[in-house]
């Protein structure tokens, strides 16, 4: 969908109030809701009144003074963007007077601003300029001769934009861009009078402040003072489509903008209800990762991972794989192969490659990456609740009173919707932390943690039992709610459970390491405190008790009636942009799509019919068992789209080991990623701006992406999944995604509604979207849970196998930073690795010091599956005991220590809790000389492929 | 597949349903769970262990579990 290149800004922000207000503007009557600015009320009526220092997404701070009006009745020349609109005034935009004031403001401005727009970087896109041209003004009096600051140096550190102090106009828009919506308060007006200036941090460089790149002041500036270095490179764009992030499970919707095929910044948009106009590092800057040289555009095949690579034709290539297929599963049966459907793709594309794997494979060996994160989550709402999705939209914090975050980092890992909270916690709501680290929000700008409970890795379902022990003992239990809403006999077995002296806050303290009193305290203000809301990540999902963890997490919603309206309920982030999706179109062994068992003959004979196949109704193998398959013998060949296995599995060793063993692996990415070292077969993949499709974020908000150039390597990757169906002999016949919705919608209860043209009506969907809703569901279990009553679990405490010994004493876990995604495939192919170069080992300072570690000295990290080496970091964000590192880049090997141990119920690695020791080396590990010599081998195999 | 991965993962899902008050429930959930979410190659593997060798590093409700239901275990020919 083209979109107009500048959305409109009305100046100040909408105001939502049931009541009214009519008034005149030039004579016109205008209704708004109470509370709206004057500049609002003109301007949602089409008289746009001149303005600099105001835009939509600020709240009005009247300095310019460009904006003012004239009221009847009233003196003075009242600035229209601070004073809101009442019933009756009648307000006039232009006269001569008003016309002017406004030109000596803009003479004023200009005197000290370099009148070099023909060649500025903003031109054409300027608020200065267009003021000027609104003003009528002809001349500047006072000439340069004065004062002024236009050598002022310019700050390039940025990788993506500059600061040139020159253009500064002192409009603050950036530094209340800084504060208001991003939360990081990096910028200050620095200065008296004349002297002021945006300074960053402490006078510093940006890239030595305390800024986080988010670009919301480079949106907010309305001159080239703060501009991306992309824009002044190649220029304004021409047009604009709205699309999706492709980064994180926030899911931001953005415009394109764009010269003919070439992407020339991604601005945020107004539109996106995810973002609502705001953006982190990563998908507003790094998309440089698409059109990287890197990037593998054509097909290529290999016998064996140990040959040379060769290319060869889009048709050669499928046909050999598909004849690979054939060949394997003739030698070792149906179910010696399968498929892996990624969470970055688009929900079009998981759908194909499941439907792929249970037709033309004809079994059920299909699994997602989401099996590595997420899965408890599915599986612990489902149980409980009765639907596999977090139960709100991220709008809803907005109406929180308490914010509980567990094992989530969402500064780093879910930036937009950190900066969302952040607002709400600076609004006066209340914080509660539980995270082995003193994350980022525990203490930062303007907000501090009513509660952070520091507990010991692994331990999460101990809290939570400790937390219901104390709602269910001192009464603080939401017994209406629980009585009309939940099921009676299962509430009365988890109430007697969890007031067992065993859970006791003070039972509990030695296993969490976490004091009974803060506990209680906590306990209290979620259950009292009014609307509260949790949100958790891969702290509590990955672990050998994620799922008990997940289903301890809805208990504690459920007894204190905190779901099925705004400012409460259970919200999962989720970490790759398609998580959700790919759960919901059926990637999953056990499931189709709509999270339906392939068990249920009902919903098995209804995709039968649609698909013409018969469908087996076993589960098939999760991807961790197609490992220990592949190294018995009796799985073979793999269809793996978009997934990097090899990096971002558990104990990479034992799943190197598996990959080697089977005999075709089909890798389908935009780079030679690690896993594609072992493949037979490369198909080239598409990025997310070459195709078409939908993603669906963490509030089960399913928006568009849209092809903004053609597919480099020739086809988006559900045309090759087509492809390759065919060849395997089943005949998929789609001329567009929007037909793959259709079908999806057609056999999906809860997606029955959903069609690409809604979608863009809409601007996105929150599924259920049925005829019970057909404009999608923002808050979920309203009236009733989707399973009817909700069911209160019994999660009793287990402790992990994997336990800190005399060998191995310390426990690791590991997490993720702002500026790399996960792997760091993509962003370690873009600017972005200026922030982090190189994974980290952070260790408490004393466990440095009996070790006799160093700040940024070599260490080596060993767990019983292996070992690594990185560089120190010696931080008191640390508890004694705990170590912590990042996994981006493929030489760290973080996952060469984690171990197979798993969640029961999910099989989803427990990343988080691994027993380490930590002591100072001198060089690399062996797995690192190894994987290093393999890395080169494999790339020398890669460049032979070019020179054929 | 590993017979000591499957053990290990059986009595994850045993510990669980253990803190269950109702016996029979607990049986069933184990059961159900095996029968939803494991392989029938995994499934197999794990009766020819029962059979086998008693099933010894298995937690007692898990083996009780498997003999209650075993039906509803076996592989689908
Ligand atoms: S880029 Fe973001 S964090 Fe940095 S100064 Fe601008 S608004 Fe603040
Ligand atoms: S840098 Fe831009 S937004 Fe910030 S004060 Fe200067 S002109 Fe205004
Ligand atoms: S918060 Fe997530 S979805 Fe939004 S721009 Fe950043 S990476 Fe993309
Ligand atoms: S826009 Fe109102 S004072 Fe600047």
């Amino acid at each position: 969908m083209f979109e107009q290149l500048n959305e409109k800004d009305f100046g100040t922000p909408k105001r939502n109030s049931e009541q009214e207000v009519t008034l005149e503007i030039d004579g016109m009557h205008v209704t708004v809701a109470a509370g709206t600015s004057i500049m609002r009320a003109a301007a949602e009526s089409g008289v746009n009144i001149p303005k600099l220092c105001a835009t939509d997404s600020l709240e009005p701070f009247g300095s310019c003074r460009l904006c003012l009006v004239e009221i009847e009745g009233r003196k003075g020349y009242p600035a229209s963007c601070t004073t809101p609109a009442e019933t009756g005034m009648k307000v006039r935009t232009q006269s001569p007077k008003l016309q002017s004031l406004r030109k000596g403001v803009m003479e004023l401005y200009l005197s000290d601003h370099p009148l070099d727009c023909l060649t500025c970087a903003a031109n054409g896109n300027c608020e200065l300029q267009d003021m000027a041209g609104v003003t009528g003004l002809r001349e500047v009096r006072y000439g340069y001769d004065g004062e002024n600051h236009l050598h002022s140096k310019k700050d390039e550190s940025n990788p993506y934009f500059t600061y040139d102090p020159s253009k500064c106009i002192v409009c603050n828009r950036c530094v209340r861009a800084c504060e208001e919506t991003q939360g990081t308060f990096a910028l200050t007006i620095s200065g008296r009078g004349f002297d002021s200036r945006v300074s960053a941090g402490q006078d510093q460089p940006f890239m030595e402040s305390e800024c986080v790149s988010c670009g919301a002041c480079v949106q907010a500036c309305p001159t080239a003072t703060l501009q991306e270095k992309s824009v002044i490179a190649i220029g304004q764009a021409e047009h604009s489509i709205e699309t999706t992030c492709a980064y994180c499970g926030v899911g931001c919707g953005f415009n394109a903008e764009m010269k003919g095929n070439q992407v020339v910044r991604m601005v945020p948009s107004k539109n996106g209800r995810a973002n609502e106009g705001h953006s982190c590092v990563k998908g507003r800057f790094a998309w440089g990762y698409a059109t990287h040289q890197d990037r593998i555009l054509k097909p290529m095949i290999r016998g064996k991972f140990t040959d040379p690579w060769r290319e060869v034709s889009w048709a050669e290539a499928l046909d050999y794989a598909a004849s690979e297929f054939k060949r394997i599963q003739n030698k070792y049966g149906r179910d010696s192969i399968g498929g892996i459907v990624s969470s970055r793709c688009t929900n079009e594309e998981g759908y194909l490659v499941q439907k792929l794997v249970r037709t033309a494979f004809g079994n059920n060996n299909v699994d997602t990456c989401a099996r590595v994160c997420h899965s408890p989550t599915g599986y612990g709402l489902k149980q409980t609740l009765g639907e596999s999705a977090g139960t709100q939209t991220f709008k809803s914090v907005e109406h929180s009173d308490v914010i509980l975050v567990i094992g989530a980092n969402p500064t780093d890992a879910h930036p937009v919707f950190a900066s969302r909270m952040k607002k709400r916690l600076r609004a006066g709501a209340r914080l509660i932390v539980i995270d082995p680290r003193k994350t980022e929000l525990v203490s930062s700008p303007h907000i501090k943690a009513a509660f952070h409970l520091p507990l010991k890795p692994g331990t999460n379902v101990a809290m939570l039992s400790a937390l219901a022990h104390v709602i269910v003992t001192e009464g603080l239990l939401a017994n209406d709610f629980i009585a009309s809403r939940c099921e009676d006999t299962a509430f009365r077995a988890w109430r007697d459970f969890v007031a067992l002296p065993e859970n006791s806050p003070e039972a509990m303290q030695d296993i969490t390491g976490v004091s009974a009193e803060l506990v209680r305290g906590a306990a209290r203000l979620y259950a009292t405190g009014g609307n509260a809301a949790i949100y958790y990540g891969l702290g509590v999902t990955e672990h050998a008790q994620g799922s008990t963890a997940v289903m301890g997490i809805a208990n504690l919603a459920m007894a204190t009636g905190n779901i099925g309206r705004e400012g409460v309920g259970v919200n999962p982030l989720r970490g790759q942009n398609n998580v959700q999706g790919s759960c919901d179109i059926g990637s999953f062994p056990h499931e189709l799509p709509g999270y339906r068992h392939v068990s249920d003959s009902t919903t098995r004979h209804l995709f039968e019919q649609a698909w013409g196949v018969e469908i087996q109704a076993e589960p098939g193998l999760r991807i961790p068992n197609m490992f220990d398959a592949a190294l018995d013998g009796s799985f073979k060949g793999m269809y793996c789209q978009g997934e990097d296995l090899v990096q971002s599995d558990p104990n990479t060793q034992h799943v190197t080991a598996a990959l080697a063993a089977m005999e075709c692996i089909v890798v389908q990415d935009i780079f030679m990623n690690e896993t594609a070292m072992y493949a037979h077969v490369f198909l080239p993949g598409s990025s997310f701006l070459e195709k078409d499709g939908t993603f669906t974020n963490a509030e089960r908000r399913i928006s568009r992406v849209r092809k903004v150039m053609p597919p480099k390597a020739g086809y988006a990757d559900w045309e090759v999944t087509i492809q390759l169906a065919q060849r395997l002999g089943y005949e998929m016949n789609y001329q567009h995604p929007s037909e793959i919705m259709d079908e999806i919608a057609r056999l999906t209860p809860t997606f029955h509604g959903v069609s690409y043209q809604k979608i863009d009506a809409l601007g996105s969907i929150q599924w259920p979207c049925n005829d019970d809703a057909p404009e999608g569901t923002p808050t979920m279990h309203v009236d009733e849970f989707v399973r009817g009553k909700g069911r209160f679990i019994i999660t009793k405490y287990v402790a992990t196998d994997e336990k800190i010994t005399r060998k191995f004493p310390l426990i690791l876990t590991t997490g993720r930073i702002l500026s790399q995604y996960n792997v760091g495939v993509q962003t370690r192919r873009t600017e972005n690795v200026q922030w982090h170069e190189q994974d980290l080992l952070e260790i408490h300072p004393h466990d440095a010091e009996e070790r006799g570690i160093q700040d940024g000295g070599w260490v080596s990290i060993q767990s019983r599956a292996g070992e690594t080496v990185l560089r120190a970091k010696v931080s008191e964000r640390m508890q004694p005991g705990v170590v912590y590192t990042t996994f981006h880049f493929p030489e760290s090997g973080a996952n060469v220590i984690t171990t197979e141990n798993s969640d029961w119920a999910t099989n989803c690695p427990e990343y988080k809790v691994t027993a380490v020791q930590v002591m100072p080396v001198s060089e690399p590990s062996a797995w690192q000389k190894t994987h290093t010599r393999f890395s080169k081998a494999q790339q020398a195999l890669l460049a032979q492929a070019k020179l054929v | 597949m590993d017979m000591h991965n499957l053990i290990h993962m059986a009595n994850q899902i045993g510990s669980f349903y253990e803190a269950m008050p109702d016996q029979e429930e607990a049986l069933l959930g184990i059961s159900g769970h095996l029968h939803n979410f494991w392989e029938p190659r995994m499934r197999k593997q794990l009766l020819e262990y029962v059979d086998a060798e008693a099933g010894k590093e298995l937690k007692p409700i898990v083996l009780s579990a498997i003999r209650a239901h075993r039906n509803q275990l076996s592989p689908r020919p």
